[in-house]
């Protein structure tokens, strides 16, 4: 284990805030867990001090919220988790949905793939540099981002085959 | 006169790869997902996985309802040990209001859990040897999953969907002889370990069925983000019950079994060592259920006693306010994770003051396992992605939600 290891998430959230002085801030988050702000453009170096140095070996989730009245309206939330010190913390970006979005953590976490996917499918959250951004729970000529709040609960929208391969599977639209 | 003019074959005749569909609607994909393979022979050349068709919309629905109103929702999620999501949801809403829920609460809700975890097991490994052809193992195994049935269907009147915990307790308390029954299916679970033992654990085809085949190294399911017994087989004694106990998980002796090998024939026997390490948790907490309420006493936060809604005031007015506006946890977000039968169960719930949670979100743990899939399934043959596919024990409720 390095020396620099952090044993708290409170030590974790001073270190990043004394080295990314003007993109990381403390703020509020899950209730008992140490939860820092990050500008876009530091996402990726953030996250990297945190896997290289801090040894937080899982991107446990990635997931987003929406806040219609808020400008940016979507907030990014990763939940990594060291497995040597057993630390957990949570990072935040505020994001809205232009392009080319927020910076993906793919190169560092492969789990990061499909929970961007999942974002971007629900949100409409895009990420930079993403191997593979398609939709992934719903199928691609699906009309608008389902989670997002000003999406009506009770709207139908006809289910038809996807646009390449066999369509044998779907056609009950 | 031959059919195949042996003469004139095509020229890529003998390395010519095929395309293969795989569900969504396919015997051995236990739910609805789909995977193209391109096969070169019978070796899986490239892997597709395509998943989303049992989409319910969880997250969407429980922005609609009151807290409540999401337990009977999470039942849906892994269907196979549906009160440890009841469990994990209700954690969560109460690390929210900050509650901690009764001694005799958490003694059920621990039994409960390790039942299911049990079930979970059983079936996994149960459908894994069928998909292998092994059927006898899936009988024996399923005599004691019906009985645990029953001790469920005894609690809380049904069996698969339970809906069984509440925000600060539990919708009953145990039936009368609940703990001498749940004993003798104890040692129903020691019989069908013991025999599924026998068959499996040293038998060649078994071995040779799963041993080596959709392996996946240490680093790389890290990276990928497994939890539960399918990190555990690579060799990560990673388990919230111990990393981070709740419920009182650190009273109780158990050990967390892990293996090096991370293919099929070590999650098969993390899982098998699980369960008897799940029956240890059950005959310790078993003897000590302590006596009292089993619901907290939080007026805003539990409904009152139904026979006292008949003849007070309050307690009607009580029982109105929180069926019809909900409970009321404070603004704010939280975390809470459980171990699931498959891994990390975690709940992130944002409220905003009112009687609807601002957002749910799961994060199921087959989602990231079977973001793996196709790498694993590179270079193995075509019936591996079966036996594999059983063996990372994929619940299509939970990973679509």
């Amino acid at each position: 284990m390095s020396e620099t290891t952090c044993a708290t998430a409170a030590e974790v959230g001073l270190l990043l805030a004394n080295r990314f002085a003007d993109a990381v801030t403390e703020g509020p988050g899950p209730v008992g867990d140490t939860c820092l702000y990050v500008t876009p453009e530091k996402i990726v170096d953030v996250v990297r001090v945190l896997r290289d140095e801090q040894r937080f070996d899982f991107l446990m989730d990635e997931t987003c919220v929406d806040y219609p009245d808020r400008e940016p309206r979507f907030e990014v939330i990763y939940n990594l988790y060291s497995l040597s010190t057993g630390v957990r913390v949570f990072l935040k970006v505020k994001a809205d949905d232009s392009e080319p979005g927020v910076p993906s953590i793919t190169p560092l976490y492969r789990a990061a793939n499909w929970f961007e996917r999942e974002i971007y499918d629900m949100f409409g959250v895009r990420f930079a540099g993403h191997p593979d951004l398609r939709r992934i729970l719903l199928y691609e000529s699906f009309k608008g981002h389902a989670l997002r709040k000003d999406y009506d609960a009770t709207l139908r929208q006809p289910l038809i085959g996807p646009a390449d391969g066999p369509d044998h599977a779907r056609r009950h639209g | 006169m031959s059919i195949i003019d042996l003469d004139n074959l095509p020229k890529d005749f003998l390395d010519s790869r095929m395309v293969l569909n795989i569900g969504p609607s396919h015997p051995a994909t236990h739910g609805t997902l789909r995977f193209t393979v391109e096969l070169d022979g019978e070796t899986i050349v490239e892997c597709a996985t395509e998943i989303g068709y049992l989409h319910r919309a969880f997250e969407k629905m429980s922005e609609k309802g009151t807290y409540t109103q999401v337990i009977p929702y999470t039942d849906r999620l892994n269907y196979c040990s549906a009160m440890i999501n009841n469990v994990g949801f209700a954690l969560a809403v109460e690390k929210l209001l900050d509650i901690d829920v009764t001694p005799r609460c958490k003694a059920i809700r621990i039994i409960v859990n390790e039942f299911s975890r049990v079930m979970d097991h059983l079936v996994c490994i149960g459908a894994s040897a069928v998909d292998v052809g092994a059927l006898t193992n899936f009988w024996y195994f399923f005599r004691p999953r019906e009985e645990i049935y029953d001790l469920l269907e005894a609690l809380c009147g049904s069996r698969l969907t339970t809906t069984y915990t509440r925000i600060g307790g539990l919708s009953g308390d145990m039936p009368d002889g609940f703990i001498g029954r749940s004993k003798a299916v104890l040692e129903r679970i020691d019989d069908s370990l013991a025999i599924v033992d026998k068959l499996l654990t040293n038998n060649r085809i078994w071995i040779d069925r799963t041993s080596g085949v959709g392996s996946i190294s240490r680093d790389d399911a890290i990276s990928h983000s497994f939890t539960g017994p399918c990190l555990r087989a690579c060799g990560v004694p990673y388990d919230l019950r111990r990393a981070k106990p709740y419920l009182g998980y650190e009273n109780l002796e158990f050990d967390i079994p892990t293996r090096a090998e991370g293919d099929c024939y070590a999650r098969y026997l993390v899982r098998m060592e699980e369960m008897r390490q799940s029956r240890r948790i059950l005959a310790q907490i078993l003897d000590r259920v302590p006596e009292g309420p089993i619901n907290v006493d939080r007026p805003d936060v539990v409904l009152p006693e139904k026979h006292r809604t008949y003849g007070e005031m309050e307690a009607l007015i009580r029982q109105f306010k929180l069926i019809t506006e909900g409970i009321k946890p404070p603004p704010g977000e939280v975390y809470h994770a459980t171990e699931g039968g498959n891994g990390e169960l975690g709940f992130y719930i944002v409220s905003d003051g009112t009687g609807k949670p601002y957002r749910v979100r799961v994060r199921p743990p087959c989602f990231p396992i079977l973001s793996a899939f196709d790498r694993m399934m590179e270079g193995q043959m075509i019936a591996d992605l079966v036996a594999t596919l059983g063996s990372i024990n994929i619940i299509v409720g939970e990973l679509d939600r």
